[in-house]
């Protein structure tokens, strides 16, 4: 059975009559018995209310009552109602891209909206109507850099998310660009070990702020080097910390990325996210992805399109800037109702509120003994601390006492078993926070 | 209608996030601090609700509207899998949760799903492992050149220059092999939509690292040669890309692991009924063959001997990460919802109902367009408006017809190698009388362009706007409200 077939029996015949076949096989004379499959062993069909019930099952069998105090550029935000309310309206859900502007000015207006508030959020000129996630675009900006200059070599610095690094490395591995990765010092970027590879060869320098330790920066020395030298430089952000933090346009960057999860978009075990891109207007040629611009109709009325269409892979095939298609508009306008309800003020109040709860924590976990709070450097919602034994034995031990109490970063770093990334939101309470801090001390006593 | 931004008034809120309740107030220090505030719009809630929904009306949608695209596969996406997607088991759920040691314990629903998927993805394509990572579709086509690339690389295959693409594919696919490196060479179609095989033969040599197609390709025409164009690139060692584009064609008719396919990407939306939202989120699943399978991106998910769903990094030969974590995993629930309701019957039949519906709109069509290969189709067909072009009425002007009609406009100019193309799709989830009113409204754009072929240049008059001036648009670029319109921004 499949409910979303409408054709009747008797429809089906009378269509079969007008094509002038006997039935439905006959439709598919063009693929020979040689080409049938060899197998289709597939369930069984269900109603909806056994999908239901056993997608029910399986979700609780995902243990999302623990306490999260983990991070690592995924964060758990508050999500006011109304923004699911709104893009889930069939409306925009079920549309296509805005290939027909004059059917298609809801999408095309939030979309023009979404690329605003962006462009407020990070200072910058322009910004694209979204890519992928953090991590693609990431490597869509690097990729943009490159084509840009002309040049190969890229400095990576170490507190770019690990996890962005390895998609870039997985990307660029087949073609001829130099890497170089310098270490992160006390926290923060080295400026020594940059200064001493940024040469006229150099294409980029990528950064991230916060980077993934927590540890904030101004990274405007930095950037006025690379361009000293005629590189660019891409800084990875996080749309949150902007709220208070110094802007990547203010220090200089060129490209800015980052990760749009924080902007109203559930964890949904990584994805679908948001992907961001802004940069200088000069550059707007040069940059991937759908760009909405204003306009007017034939009657002058102000209106919205799809525009600069010439650098997409479906008007420039192999010489566009990139190959992608469909973004994630729907994630970009659940940003914009996001971005819009909180508002100029309330993304203010979101980010101290991170930062204070943060600092909160910091005070409770200094206090236990033989844990370490990493100070080298101002944090704004993260941070790092220093365990006198194995990070991934402390975060096994505290998912039992009902925390999901941050990310060893081990994982991504070897020789950092001892190190634990933890993040607070605004969502932890006081009372959380408080018995996070008891039971990592019962953990480690 | 106006911008949000511009009914914003000083000092107005639409959510309050309540005091805090830590004693802790910290600043950031004034050399890392922001400056200016980032000017958001000052709105209240139902500022916000009402602007939306306002916004959302001003759509066609397939809730609302009758959207044949071709090639895009515009079908009913059912409700139910969206509250599938919204279970807090799900939507709540930290990705890195599953990296932690022991994690896979905590996130034993979500690998399930991912485990089974790809099993029932490879039952249908007669692939052997498939990846869910790839987030989009042209995602999925750079993944599945990657693995193209690794390939011949681990042969020693260091001659290995171009891909192969025939004149009808996507942007996409030459765009995604440009990206991992490759030149790409394309090829002509012979008369009756297939690819032509002297011209590939002619094509084909030591350099030839692979061949991407689309089956049945975007002429809406299955390829009868497909086995010996499968022997002539295996005979240079090359490559065999199946475009999933129009996989929704072909399910429990042909699987392309069978043809000689070696891998492939899945546009879950087009088969797997999963919403388009207006241009994404989308997910690219890509599948290969014994050949390919070491190469596959990692993490992969693997059911351990104790019966336990975990994530599995230990793939030296593998291409690496391609995405952040494991797919675009809410969309990924859909498809896996959509697929346990329909099951083997049920899918059998979205492929029979779309073949049969595309070729009843094709029928009726056919004595007023001109049909581009006169044969059954598959489950969209391709026409050129050239007969109405040399009246003055352009493949575009009928699309804007349409549009008065609360109809979407079906594909136009695409593929690029028909002139004034019109790709039809109906897709398996319309009625007949949906589709009858459809044609009804097609052979009336024939009629007036006979009659009063002029009219055209003013439709639509029936939308919130008129025709854009997209040149314009291009020439005084204006992307952000912040930024005056940019003239010659180059």
């Amino acid at each position: 059975m499949n409910p979303y077939i409408t054709n009747t029996p008797q429809e089906v015949k009378e269509m079969l009559k007008t094509i002038g076949v006997e039935n439905i096989d006959a439709l598919f004379g063009d693929i020979s018995s040689a080409y049938a499959p060899q197998s289709f062993d597939l369930p069984k069909g269900l109603s909806e209310y056994e999908v239901m019930r056993h997608l029910t099952e399986l979700s609780l069998k995902n243990n999302v009552h623990v306490v999260p105090f983990i991070g690592g550029g995924y964060y758990d935000h508050y999500i006011p109602t109304a923004v699911s309310s709104l893009s889930t309206r069939g409306e925009f859900y079920t549309a296509y891209t805005p290939y027909q502007p004059e059917c298609s000015q809801g999408t095309l207006q939030a979309l023009f909206e979404y690329q605003s508030a962006m462009c407020a959020l990070t200072g910058m000129e322009v910004s694209n109507a979204s890519l992928y996630d953090g991590g693609t675009a990431l490597y869509e900006a690097m990729m943009m850099a490159i084509r840009t200059t002309g040049r190969h070599r890229v400095i990576m610095d170490g507190g770019v998310s690990p996890i962005y690094r390895k998609i870039i490395k997985t990307y660029t591995h087949h073609l001829s660009y130099q890497f170089e990765e310098t270490p992160v010092v006390h926290g923060q970027s080295s400026r020594e070990e940059i200064y001493r590879l940024l040469d006229k060869q150099t294409a980029v320098i990528i950064l991230q702020n916060p980077n993934f330790f927590g540890a904030i920066d101004d990274l405007t020395d930095i950037i006025e080097k690379a361009h000293s030298v005629g590189a660019l430089a891409i800084v990875s952000v996080y749309p949150i910390s902007l709220g208070l933090l110094k802007t990547p346009a203010d220090m200089g960057a060129d490209i800015v990325t980052g990760e749009g999860q924080s902007l109203g978009l559930p964890l949904n075990f990584g994805g679908p996210y948001l992907g961001f891109m802004c940069t200088r207007k000069k550059y707007i040629r040069k940059m991937p992805g759908r760009i909405v611009g204003e306009t007017v109709d034939s009657k002058g009325q102000r209106c919205f399109v799809n525009t600069l269409q010439a650098r997409e892979q479906h008007i420039r095939r192999d010489k566009a800037t990139s190959n992608i298609c469909t973004n994630v508009s729907l994630c970009a306008l659940q940003a914009a109702i996001f971005m819009s309800i909180v508002g100029k003020n309330g993304l203010k109040e979101m980010a101290q509120l991170n930062l204070d709860k943060a600092e909160f924590a910091k005070q409770l976990l200094s206090k236990i003994k033989g844990l370490e709070v990493k100070r080298s450097a101002p944090t704004f919602n993260e941070f790092t601390i220093h365990l006198p034994q194995d990070a991934s034995g402390v975060v096994a031990a505290m998912m039992q006492r009902g925390f999901a109490a941050g990310f060893p970063l081990g994982r991504y770093y070897p020789g950092m078993e001892r190190y634990l990334l933890v993040a607070v939101t605004e969502k932890r309470t006081k009372e959380e926070i408080e018995r996070y801090a008891k039971a990592l001390q019962e953990v480690l006593n | 209608m106006e911008l949000i931004f511009e009914k914003s008034v000083e000092s107005r809120r639409g959510f309050c996030f309540g005091a805090s309740d830590v004693p802790t107030q910290a600043s950031i220090p004034s050399k890392y601090a922001r400056k200016e505030d980032a000017l958001l719009p000052q709105v209240s809630e139902l500022d916000v609700v009402r602007h939306y929904t306002l916004l959302s009306q001003k759509n066609f949608s397939v809730d609302t509207h009758f959207y044949p695209l071709g090639s895009c596969t515009m079908k009913y996406n059912p409700k139910f899998t969206e509250a599938l997607a919204s279970l807090p088991g799900f939507r709540d759920l930290h990705p890195l949760l599953a990296q932690l040691a022991g994690g896979e314990r905590w996130t034993q629903g979500a690998l399930q799903v991912l485990y089974e998927l790809e099993q029932w993805m490879c039952e249908m394509t007669g692939f052997k492992n498939f990846t869910m990572q790839p987030l989009a579709g042209a995602h999925g086509e750079l993944t599945g050149i990657m693995l193209m690339a690794a390939y011949h690389k681990s042969k020693g295959n260091t001659q290995k220059k171009y891909v192969i693409i025939p004149d009808s594919a996507h942007g996409t696919n030459p765009a995604s092999a440009a990206l991992a490196g490759y030149e790409t060479v394309s090829i002509p179609s012979n008369k009756e939509g297939g690819m032509d095989l002297e011209a590939l033969k002619a094509a084909v040599n030591e350099k030839t690292a692979g061949l991407m197609m689309t089956v049945p390709s975007t002429y809406g025409v299955f390829e009868p040669n497909i086995s010996e164009i499968a022997k002539i690139i295996h005979s240079v060692d090359g490559i065999m890309y199946y475009d999933g584009a129009n996989l929704n064609a072909l399910l429990g008719r042909a699987r392309p692991g069978d043809l000689g396919f070696d891998v492939m990407h899945v546009n879950m939306h087009k088969t797997f009924a999963t919403p388009h939202g207006g241009g994404g989120p989308g997910a690219g699943p890509v599948g290969v063959n014994e050949k390919l399978s070491r190469f596959l991106a990692i993490s992969r998910v693997v059911k351990r001997d104790d019966g336990l769903y975990a994530l599995d990094y230990d793939y030296p030969e593998s291409i690496g990460y391609i995405a952040s974590f494991y797919g675009n995993f809410a969309i990924l629930v859909r498809a896996y919802g959509y697929v346990l309701m329909l099951g083997r019957e049920g899918l059998m039949d979205t492929t029979n109902h779309a073949v049969l519906n595309a070729n009843y709109i094709m029928k009726k069509l056919a004595p007023y367009y001109k049909v581009c290969f006169d044969r059954i189709c598959m489950h969209e067909s391709v026409f050129s408006a050239k007969v109405q072009a040399a009246r003055g009425v352009h493949a575009i002007d009928i699309a804007k017809f349409l549009i008065d009609q609360k109809i979407h406009p079906p594909t136009v100019y695409f593929p690029i190698s028909v002139p004034e193309a019109i790709m039809i799709e109906p897709t398996e989830t319309e009625s007949k009388q949906m589709m009858d009113r459809f044609i009804e409204k097609m052979i009336e754009a024939d009629i007036l362009s006979q009659r009063d072929p002029a009219a055209f240049s003013k439709f639509p008059m029936t939308m919130p706007v008129e025709r854009p001036d997209e040149v314009k648009a291009a020439r005084d670029v204006k992307t952000s409200f912040f930024l005056p319109a940019v003239t010659d921004a180059a």
